[in-house]
């Protein structure tokens, strides 16, 4: 096949495409006005453009995102047991709203919900490529939550969502310092993290392998949640205070970090799943620590040694021997082996709910960018719990801890699909009650990567050369660092600085993305490649913004293109975009 | 000098873009916080903090043992001050004639010995706490003491990794971050003319974020986002007269020199400059400390650089009456070993070390506690013999009681558990009764 034959076939396509495109977008909006006859011709244009560009740089893969999206089924989410589960969890959420007398919002649009789901899982917006191949209706009409499925499903299969993931876990497991560099290598142990995850291996599994692990930090990228804790002088032992700590804050969700120094004198800590104002004691700690006081780093990498745990506690004169005592569910212990094998088969026990639990609250924060219990990892063993937090454990445990199903489910409930207003007064208790789609600042990496993604029309994926990749990845470090990194405490709110204004206001890294004299961003591609006003205005909201405008914002910007003469149009686009990219809606999740 | 945002805006801007409705929220903010801008009978009081980042060596500076020996020494030298009885490394000739207004704490003990645990623990007088983080003292005394002005209150220069963070207290503030004078500072410059911005803030404020807010939580922006008016805060920054305060582009050489003209002395100098501006706290960096190996000649390398800088800042806030509303701190994250180890070198050491103290009502030419000049560096509890041992929260305190801010009381952290601000007793000698 010659390559003009492609592009006739190309050109042919994407003519399908870009009425479809409009149609959509016709009908999903009642308040657009009718579109102009030459409104077709000039998105044809449009996409005609940019699916000869896709020639020149990477070919055809636009024709590969479509064939994808086509591809990727709901089949998953059709299954009854499936929607049976979800209908369970999204009647234990009316009933906490009967309860308050709250109503809760109607649903959200098909766009708004992309856009959630594209940064909840890849921390970026979708691309405009991506939004033309999935709300593409077909020949019979699809309904929303199956067009919302296929793209999860398609998210879900997408490198960028373990490449994202990977990050947001590699927090929780080993903190965000470079840590010890000589034998920890966090870049390694990221990698690894990230093939687990695209794998979707078993939480439970990877986790008994991080406690678990042996061997050398750079062939056996899991022991660097061992090593990352080591510390000068100690004889290459592990800081085994904050190992513990760790484990039990990421795996058990409890914070027991203060009984490190004292007995619980405040009564906050409670380790007795039965009994809630039991009061908990500095050897309960201490005793759980012990798991730990084994490991060592010798010459064949991280291993174990018949080492005691001694310590001195408050109060006392002496030191003693602390023996290795689990916390609490000490009935499920059961496994001969070394302290740490004895320690990983304890956490991840499919009976250990507070394992389980753990998982699920973080999962539902990454989905949602907030947990449904807060601190995320502070869960009181003894409940209560909100609606959901049960159900959706006992669904994580019985699918034999498989994360991208746990996303699946929450995505697909009624409080991930729900829009962020309403058309009653939305109060606080609304958003505390998950009654209308909670309004979350973005993290700098989304902000970055949402940035990133709308400079460009299409999908920046791994589709795009390293070289470019590797560059904008530097710049994106360089605007986290300076939007200001949110460390480990990932779900409280932090931001509102004037540093963050102004670095989107006036910063490299979006000047670089709309300024027209770069010519092969968006912003200038669009001018350039649409002739009309309104296609242009449309444009630009769907690639920031996932939306097309509403009626009056269309109609306020119509009227500025038309002020202006014709040549002053491609600094109208970028001032669009500089606009659209500064406001409250783009630096928020909703 | 105070903040006088108010004039410049009405002269520059307001009256160019009148019309433009965006902006008479922004005079409405202006009118109200001017309202509440400090009470002109009260000084205010101001912190510099000189941080030395990696851990600058007691016995090189601040605290030399001449009489210990070599090896215990490192051949440093020491001289008179302007203080009478205070002695100081020979190193520093131009702090030594500032003593009177400097005094020293030999007696610093922590339990941090690591750089990144030993930084949060003497900016924030605390110990790292995965539960919570706390504010830095710039944090506390912007939040304390309010004062209005265009640029950020809390500005660290020169900061390396770890500037003051605004901790439980919010991201607001956080240390506004800066680098070498001679570069502008970032992104304070709109990338488009005045018009040009000015039609762009109008499309935002009055079409698009009004299509965000609807159907949402009442007072969206003030009880949540915060969006706009940071927004609007880096706007009022952008186009201050204040900016001037961060540059050295017009100030004479002969006036630089004398502060050193590098980064660090650069840096110092600006320090001067914005707290006439109304900014409350400066940090300023100056790294290198961390002399594992050939400890006396490493350390000799920063003293140069500190001494001119940190000298002619002292001198030149007293020539301003500057000196008695603001504070000199000197410090960095812990000391280094009171005896050389095999390559000459120091290592960390949080059991007894210097900070250094001045201005804001704190008693000048003292020296609080001392060190064995030739302690056991193996010894179990290395600190023993330190006399009147000073903790780093009793050293908050004193600079927080300078400040006239009730250092004892509880602040509630965004999950409303209540956090004394110090946990420290001031030192007497400092600044008692």
């Amino acid at each position: 096949m010659s390559i003009d034959n492609n592009i006739y076939n190309e050109l042919n396509h994407k003519f399908l495409m870009s009425r479809i495109f409009i149609n959509h977008f016709r009908m999903s909006d009642d308040l657009t006005p009718n579109l102009k006859p030459t409104t077709q011709a000039v998105l044809f244009v449009l996409v005609c453009v940019s699916g000869i560009g896709a020639l020149i740089g990477n070919a055809f893969s636009s024709q590969r995102l479509e064939r994808k999206a086509k591809r990727t089924g709901d089949y998953y989410q059709q299954q009854p047991e499936f929607l049976k589960m979800v209908a369970e969890v999204d009647h234990q959420f009316r009933e906490k709203w009967q309860d308050r007398e709250l109503k809760p919002a109607g649903s959200a649009d098909v766009l708004t919900v992309m856009r959630r789901a594209s940064l909840a899982l890849h921390g970026t917006i979708p691309s405009l490529e991506e939004i033309q191949a999935f709300t593409e209706p077909s020949d019979y009409e699809v309904a929303d939550d199956k067009v919302l499925d296929r793209y999860i499903n398609y998210l879900l299969r997408d490198r960028r969502y373990s490449d994202y993931l990977s990050e947001r876990f590699a927090r929780i497991f080993v903190g965000v310092d470079t840590g010890p560099f000589l034998i920890y290598r966090r870049g390694r142990f990221r990698l690894w993290l990230s093939d687990q995850l695209m794998d979707n291996q078993p939480y439970d599994k990877l986790v008994h392998s991080l406690i678990d692990s042996k061997g050398v930090w750079t062939s056996d990228p899991e022991v660097n949640f061992v090593t990352a804790t080591i510390t000068q002088g100690n004889g290459g032992r592990p800081d085994v205070m904050k190992l513990a700590g760790r484990t039990s804050r990421a795996f058990l969700g409890m914070r027991i970090d203060c009984l490190q120094c004292h007995d619980d004198r405040l009564g906050t800590i409670s380790l007795n799943p039965n009994d809630p104002s039991e009061g908990s004691r500095q050897s309960d700690f201490h005793q759980f620590a012990a798991f730990y006081s084994q490991v060592h780093t010798g010459f064949y990498g991280v291993e174990d040694d018949p080492e005691h745990y001694a310590f001195k506690y408050l109060g006392e004169d002496e030191e003693v021997i602390v023996p290795p005592v689990f916390p609490f569910f000490n009935e499920l212990s059961e496994s001969q082996g070394t302290r740490r094998g004895q320690l990983a088969d304890w956490v991840t026990h499919k009976d250990n709910r507070a394992f389980a639990r753990t998982a699920v609250n973080r999962i539902w924060a990454i989905v949602f960018g907030r947990p449904l219990v807060t601190p995320v990892d502070d869960i009181p063993l003894a409940g209560p719990f909100p609606p959901g937090l049960e159900s959706l454990t006992d669904e994580f445990v019985s699918s034999g801890f498989d994360v991208k199903h746990l996303f699946r489910v929450i995505m697909r409930l009624q409080v991930f699909r729900m829009s962020s207003r309403a058309d009653f007064e939305v109060t606080e208790a609304h958003e505390a009650a998950w009654a209308v789609f909670p309004l979350v600042r973005l993290r700098p990496e989304q902000v970055a990567g949402a940035l990133n993604q709308t400079a460009s029309l299409k999908t920046v994926n791994a589709d795009v050369s390293y070289l470019v990749r590797l560059q904008q990845e530097n710049e994106i470090d360089d605007f986290v660092k300076r939007y200001g990194d949110t460390g480990e405490d990932e779900f409280e709110d932090r931001g509102g600085t004037v540093t963050q204004r102004l670095l989107l206001m006036n910063g490299n890294l979006l000047q670089s993305r709309i300024a027209n004299g770069n010519g092969s961003n968006a912003s200038a591609r669009i001018a350039m490649i649409t002739k009309d006003d309104e296609d242009a205005i449309r444009s630009v909201y769907l690639a920031v913004l996932t939306r097309p405008p509403s009626q009056p914002e269309l109609f306020h910007f119509l009227k500025k293109f038309k002020d202006y003469p014709d040549n002053q149009r491609s600094r109208l686009v970028e001032d669009l975009f500089w606009t659209l990219t500064n406001s409250t809606e783009f630096s928020w999740s909703h | 000098m105070a903040c006088r945002q108010s004039t410049h805006w009405n002269r520059r801007t307001l009256l160019r873009a009148a019309g433009v409705s965006w902006l008479t929220s922004l005079a409405t903010d202006l009118t109200k916080a001017q309202q509440s801008a400090r009470d002109p009978g009260k000084p205010a009081k101001n912190v510099i903090v000189l941080w030395m980042q990696g851990g600058p060596s007691q016995r090189d500076t601040f605290d030399p043992a001449v009489a210990a020996g070599q090896e215990y020494s490192g051949g440093v030298e020491a001289i008179k001050t302007a203080a009478r009885g205070v002695e100081i490394a020979s190193s520093l000739p131009m702090v030594a004639e500032q003593m009177e207004d400097l005094s020293v704490i030999r007696s610093v003990v922590s339990k941090e010995g690591d750089h990144a645990r030993g930084v949060y623990n003497i900016k924030t007088g605390f110990r790292p706490d995965p539960t919570l983080v706390h504010p830095s003292l710039g944090a506390v005394v912007c939040h304390q003491s309010p004062s209005d002005c265009d640029i950020p209150r809390h500005v660290s220069i020169l900061s390396t990794n770890r500037p003051g963070r605004g901790g439980y207290l919010g991201d607001a503030f956080d240390a506004f971050q800066v680098g070498d004078p001679l570069r502008p500072i970032p992104d304070v410059r709109s990338r488009v003319n005045q018009q040009r911005q000015d039609n762009r803030n109008n499309d935002l404020f009055n079409v698009v974020e009004s299509e965000f807010a609807r159907g949402r939580l009442r007072g969206l922006d003030e009880s949540k986002t915060l969006h706009q008016l940071s927004m609007r805060r880096a706007m009022r920054m952008m186009s201050s007269e204040q900016l001037k305060a961060f540059s050295v582009k017009d100030v004479s050489s002969a006036v630089l020199d004398r502060y050193g003209n590098h980064a660090f002395g650069r840096g110092c100098f600006v320090a001067t400059q914005l707290v006439k501006s109304g900014v409350r706290c400066v940090e300023v960096t100056l790294g290198g400390w961390d002399t594992h190996v050939n400890n006396t000649e490493a350390q000799k390398s920063r003293i140069r650089i500190l001494d001119p800088a940190m000298a002619a800042m002292m001198a030149d806030l007293r020539a301003d009456g500057l000196l008695e509303d603001t504070i000199v701190i000197w410090a960095g994250e812990f000391g280094r070993t009171p005896q050389l180890n095999g390559a000459s070198g120091r290592d960390h050491w949080p059991h007894g070390f210097s900070v250094v103290l001045g201005g804001g009502g704190i008693r000048g030419g003292k020296v609080v506690g001392e060190t064995n000049p030739t302690p056991d560096i193996r010894a179990e509890n290395k600190a023993a013999d330190v006399v009147n041992p000073v903790s780093i929260a009793d050293v908050h305190a004193t600079v927080l009681k300078a400040l006239s801010i009730d250092y004892s009381q509880e602040l509630e952290t965004p999950i409303g558990r209540p956090m004394a601000i110090s946990k420290g007793t001031p030192i007497d000698q400092l600044v008692g009764g």
